[in-house]
């Protein structure tokens, strides 16, 4: 049975954005070999890391939402931890709710990458909102890219 | 006045007693109906965190229990993948 997967990891800065695409295209390389399917994809780019971590100020964040058998994830971390680009991971498990939220938050961004000016004010949950400023920073940078 | 009234053998206070009158407090997840505490939310997880970075009391914040552990464990994510503070001055 595959379960549903979502794992964020933070590489090291000094990686060019080359170099970077070879370490995502690696593990999502990782993950199909394993018989697993990549759900989601999304890159947030450079951000500053709130605490440092192995004396570096930022990293580049990666999150991936895959489905995979749960041997799986002994693999991927293990692959993590021997990969000196990566200096911090995290692979969580979804239930039904968190499924639910992930596809929520895919369109919402979606719909924020067609039209990035009205979608703001809409929203009724507060939760949703403090997504969506979070969301409009992110994909600015994406622009910029 | 006070005196007045005492010795007419009621009881006044110079002060009305105070009541508070407390707003009461209320889950936010169960009112906005949210489900999961998304961890990749540092913005909003700030709500239940003081300016040291601590996570706050249910009693102060209001959320319901089954909602503290999931918001606790939350921040706990978000603060392995650094993007909350284990500790700090000044948050906010």
């Amino acid at each position: 049975m595959l379960k549903q997967y979502e794992t964020v990891f933070i590489a090291t800065p000094v990686l060019s954005e080359q170099q970077m695409k070879e370490a995502v295209a690696k593990y999502i390389q990782l993950i199909k070999d394993n018989g697993g399917e990549v759900v989601y994809e999304e890159d947030w780019g450079l951000r500053q890391l709130a605490y440092p971590i192995q004396h570096k100020t930022s990293g580049f964040y990666y999150l991936i939402e895959f489905r995979a058998n749960p041997e799986f994830v002994d693999v991927l971390e293990t692959q993590y931890h021997r990969d000196e680009r990566i200096i911090r991971f995290l692979t969580v498990a979804l239930d039904k709710d968190a499924v639910a939220y992930a596809e929520h938050r895919r369109e919402n961004r979606k719909k924020k990458a067609e039209a990035p000016v009205e979608a703001a004010p809409v929203k009724a949950k507060a939760k949703l909102q403090d997504d969506d400023v979070d969301d409009e920073e992110e994909e600015a940078n994406e622009d910029n890219a | 006045m006070a005196q007045n009234d005492a010795k007419g053998g009621k009881i006044r206070y110079l002060n009305p007693p105070a009541v508070e009158v407390r707003k009461k407090k209320y889950c936010r997840f169960k009112k906005a109906g949210i489900k999961y505490v998304d961890y990749k939310d540092p913005e909003f997880l700030k709500k239940f965190l003081n300016e040291q970075g601590k996570i706050l009391p249910r009693r102060i914040t209001g959320t319901s229990l089954k909602f503290q552990r999931k918001v606790a464990r939350a921040i706990k994510r978000a603060r392995s993948l650094a993007l909350l503070p284990y500790v700090t001055d000044l948050l906010k």
